[in-house]
């Protein structure tokens, strides 16, 4: 059987089930001392004093020091963006607040204690005074008259203002459309909520530099963001190491204050210096994701075909610009609302704004959920509106087979797709036909089946993963490129050991990078090993996120295994005396074609590699190679997803019955693997369209920062999925495959919700925001009534 | 600042009497990992909610961070680091999560091997609806549960050889 494409155990398991797996917390060093940052209570204040004394005399602690210790020092530094966007407002994000704080959680001291408990004693003793000031907390109140300035650089609070597509265009497809829809909607904003809390450990040395182990999920990132502004130390004085990290979905991507104030206060003590978050501070500082309110409408002839799609959002940004946040809900939102449809004309436009909330940036999905939630949401409106079942209105829009490459109005080009059979095949397995006539006959017969409400949501989805190329990238704005490298060192004795830029925090690629090697040198898998998440042992690299690891990072080891294989092949042509071109490698072996048993094995070209007693003439020994893979495209995974739900019109309560995802994500190098990624997708997309919400109330307090309110779905909330797959390869690189990280997570929200929303149909419900919560519903079924 | 003074326990854990000093508002989860150095339990939210740090005493289910050290006086204490038998010597438990793809990151793995572990005693053959309801106190961000029911419908069966 192939090792490629084959369900292999994972070798990450057996240290992760028996405990012996070190996450950030598990570590110390010698010497070492514990951080608790003092953070601000308010949403938006003056910082008129800091009184440290009493907090200094605590016994244990070592030091403390406020945003002006750090601005007045060598290594004062700020919290950079990663990602420009013309007239981009960048107002300043110091590493703590020196004159002001922004949203509840903004830093303003760190106290250095013997341990943490005398950390977070001494730092409930440090007296601030405040002064506080009014809130901006809604995207789209923060830009009208009289709503409070976050920044003084930024005038009703907007940080940029975006367009993409052909707005006349646009506008007179709609004048001439036979039917038009409308939406009002709000993406509701959510915690990213890795149940491991971010946290660093550093440790400063004079002569080697800085090393910080952190929760990342992209060290060279990380190192680089703090090289060029945070600390100011050169990069190779900087060591990021990511030890085990205990998940992430964005909120580990991108460089906080914090991770700077702890490699500061390492250089400034001399000591090494831990920093774990609580539940609740990781709750008010880690990026969260979503917030976006839009209104957006679709346009459609008489025939049903679409003839434009128009979108205006006001995207919250937080009370500072994280890392790439300006990219989500611009380059990764706008650029996906052709979905899978034909769509003659596209005009989205995105107004960016400060609030006094923690900053939003990319959380599992990342502008793809969001649009494509605007996307199936029309789709179900204008199905409704021509009186056409969704499927039959999805299918007579769909960019059909034979139209690949496909253009979209919205700047992305399409490389391949095939949506009619990933549709049919969810329609098949959910039995839509029989579906529909149960609805029918519930409806017809209200009183059986406990009055319960029967609803089937379609979501056909479209994901733009694995951003590329840099050189495209960079001109929309990223400062950064997004190739993906990778080491591939052969050992004298032909084992192997990978060197990958991916940093995987669950996803298993030593396991999966390893099925690559084996298979493609027809080695045994045990004889590679996949070492990742240190930037002293790991050339550059740009890391996991963006479902980028399988088609960037596996796709620039298969280029370094051809560089190998081109070596080998001309130690083995020369030992064989036979020319280049004769020589084929095959299952472990250089061989001459055509000639059996005339061959050399892969252990000894590997070994006269190094031992170079007998090389061509001008070969370098040693067998080595490295490749920065830099893709042609993105990868367009694709699927169709089908919710079918029952809902409680007495309690508003939603059960999910069955849930359908039929995804594409090409050729699958480990299916289990895949599967779990589509299961874990889906938990995260449907517990934002049913239960997840940040909350924050007017005065910019968020009310959800412990799980006793913030609702992440639990195990009997969740039904088992029924998945299946379509395989079309992706054709621009050379495993043919497309992410699958994020699939479930942007498919999922809109099934849901078009499946409650079906479900409430004969009660003239068109569209209710998430989550869909049971009194969000009961109210949509009994209007005007108190429960 | 502690005002009260520090208090000796001896606590069993693993197997293994351990006699300690500790503070008395100091939790049960920091104690395992940070006085013992047993950092296979894993400390999520601190607020009794997520299960990653669940551990057995007196073979019961509970949330270390949700105790203090002293609680544990004179009791016995499981953790992960005592399911398997040895490195290459997995539970039965332990092994079905590792080939169902019970786990992605592994940080709630822990807790949940706990909790699932007396379960699966007290309900030998469970329906994937008393899974469901018996994991529900411990959060995984990552697998979507699906293959965690999968894993311990399969330990189950491995346990007790149907």
């Amino acid at each position: 059987m192939a090792v490629l494409g084959s369900s292999i155990k994972r070798r990450e398991d057996p240290a992760l089930i028996t405990g012996e797996g070190k996450y950030i917390d598990d570590l110390t060093l010698p010497g070492m001392t514990w951080a608790a940052i003092v953070r601000s209570p308010h949403a938006h204040a003056r910082i008129k004093s800091i009184d440290t004394s009493v907090a200094k005399k605590t016994v244990g602690v070592v030091a403390i020091f406020t945003g002006k210790d750090i601005a007045d020092s060598e290594h004062g530094g700020v919290v950079p963006v990663g990602w420009l966007l013309p007239d981009l407002k960048t107002p300043a994000h110091p590493i703590l607040a020196v004159d002001k704080v922004r949203h509840v959680g903004d830093g303003v001291a760190v106290v250095l204690a013997e341990d943490r408990y005398t950390a977070h004693d001494a730092a409930e003793q440090v007296e601030i005074d405040y002064e506080p000031l009014e809130a901006a907390v809604d995207p789209k109140a923060a830009t009208e008259e009289g709503a409070a300035l976050v920044h003084e650089e930024a005038p009703n609070n907007i940080a940029f203002d975006w367009e993409l597509g052909d707005k006349e265009k646009t506008n007179s497809g709609f004048a001439a459309a036979a039917h038009t829809v409308a939406l009002d909607l709000r993406n509701n904003r959510i915690l990213p909520f890795a149940i491991e809390p971010r946290g660093c450990l550093a440790h400063y040395d004079k002569n080697r530099g800085l090393t910080l182990r952190m929760t990342s999920q992209n060290p060279h990132v990380h190192r680089l963001l703090l090289s060029l502004a945070s600390i100011a130390l050169p990069e190779h004085k900087i060591r990021v190491i990511a030890p085990e990290v205990g998940g992430g979905f964005g909120s580990k991507i991108h460089l906080y204050p914090d991770e700077a104030i702890v490699s500061w206060c390492a250089i400034r003590t001399g000591r090494p210096v831990k920093w774990i978050a609580t539940r609740s501070e990781g709750s008010t500082t880690d990026a969260h994701g979503r917030d976006h309110v839009t209104h957006a409408e679709l346009a459609i002839d008489g025939d049903g075909k679409i003839s434009g799609l128009r979108a205006d959002t006001h995207a919250a940004m937080g009370a500072y610009l994280s890392t790439f946040a300006p990219a989500v809900p611009t380059y990764l939102h706008g650029t996906l609302l052709s979905g899978q449809y034909d769509i003659p004309a596209i005009y989205v436009h995105v107004t960016g704004t400060f609030t006094n909330t923690a900053p939003v940036d990319a959380v599992r999905g990342a502008g793809r959920p969001e649009a494509t939630f605007i996307v199936e949401r029309l789709m179900d409106l204008g199905a409704r509106a021509m009186g056409l079942d969704p499927a039959e209105f999805r299918r007579r829009n769909f960019v059909s087979a034979d139209a690949f490459p496909y253009q979209t109005q919205v700047a992305l080009a399409y490389d391949s797709g095939n949506y009619e059979p990933a549709l049919d095949k969810a329609l098949e397995i959910a039995g839509y036909a029989q579906l529909r006539a149960d609805q029918e006959n519930r409806r017809k017969s209200p009183g059986e089946d406990g009055g319960k409400l029967l609803g089937v949501g379609l979501s056909s989805y479209i994901e733009a993963c694995g951003i590329a190329p840099s050189a495209v990238v960079g001109s929309l704005g990223a400062q950064a490129g997004l190739y993906e490298s990778a080491k591939v060192r052969v050992h004298p004795t032909g084992s192997i050991t990978v060197y990958t830029g991916s940093s995987a925090h669950g996803q298993g690629h030593e396991t999966t990078f390893a099925q690559i090697v084996a298979e493609k040198l027809g080695v045994d898998i045990d004889a590679v090993d996949v070492i990742h998440g240190d930037t002293q042992e790991v050339q550059f690299g740009m890391g996991t996120y963006g479902s980028r690891s399988a088609a960037v990072g596996g796709s620039a080891i298969v280029r370094s295994i051809e560089k190998i294989i081109a070596k080998g092949t001309t130690i083995a042509a020369h030992l064989l005396e036979a020319a280049e071109g004769d020589i084929e490698f095959e299952k472990g072996e250089f061989r001459v074609k055509g000639v059996p048993g005339k061959a050399q094995s892969w252990g000894d070209v590997c070994l006269m590699a190094y031992l170079a007693h007998n090389l061509p003439e001008g070969l370098e020994p040693g067998l080595e190679e490295t490749s920065f893979y830099d893709p042609a495209n993105f990868t367009y995974p694709f699927g169709t997803h089908v919710a079918i739900v029952e809902v409680d019109p007495e309690t508003g309560e939603v059960e999910i019955l069955r849930y359908i995802a039929v995804d594409d994500c090409g050729n699958q190098i480990n299916p289990m693997i895949v599967e779990g990624q589509v299961h874990g997708g889906l938990a995260y997309g449907i517990g934002q369209a049913l239960w997840e919400e940040a909350v924050y109330n007017q005065a910019g307090q968020l009310t959800t920062a412990t799980l006793l309110d913030y609702a992440m779905p639990k195990a009997h909330q969740l039904p088992s999925y029924e998945t299946a797959s379509t395989v079309t390869p992706c054709p621009h690189n050379p495993l043919g495959v497309k992410g699958i990280g994020e699939a479930g997570t942007i498919a999922s929200p809109p099934a849901i919700v078009n499946a409650v929303c079906d479900a409430l149909s004969p009660f003239g419900v068109t569209h209710l925001d998430m989550p869909l919560t049971p009194e969000r519903i009961w109210r949509a079924i009994h209007p005007g009534e108190d429960a | 600042m502690s005002t009260i003074a520090n208090q000796r326990i001896s606590v069993k854990v693993n197997g293994e009497t351990f006699e300690s000093e500790v503070e008395p508002r100091l939790l049960l989860s920091d104690f395992l990992r940070h006085d013992l150095d047993l950092t296979g339990t894993h400390v999520g939210c601190e607020h009794g909610v997520c299960g990653a740090c669940t551990v057995q005493l007196d073979g019961v289910p509970v949330r270390s961070c949700l105790l203090l050290a002293v609680q544990a006086d004179g009791r016995e204490v499981a953790t992960v680091e005592g399911l398997a038998a040895g490195p290459d010597n997995l539970s039965p438990l332990q092994e079905a999560f590792r080939e169902k793809h019970g786990l992605q990151c592994g940080f709630c793995t822990a807790g949940i091997l706990m909790t699932m572990g007396p379960f699966l005693a007290e309900n030998p053959d469970p329906s994937e609806r008393q899974i469901r309801e018996a994991l529900s106190g411990n959060l995984c961000r990552c697998t979507g549960y699906q293959h965690i029911v999968d894993a311990v419908k399969l330990a189950g069966e491995k346990l007790y050889e149907r």
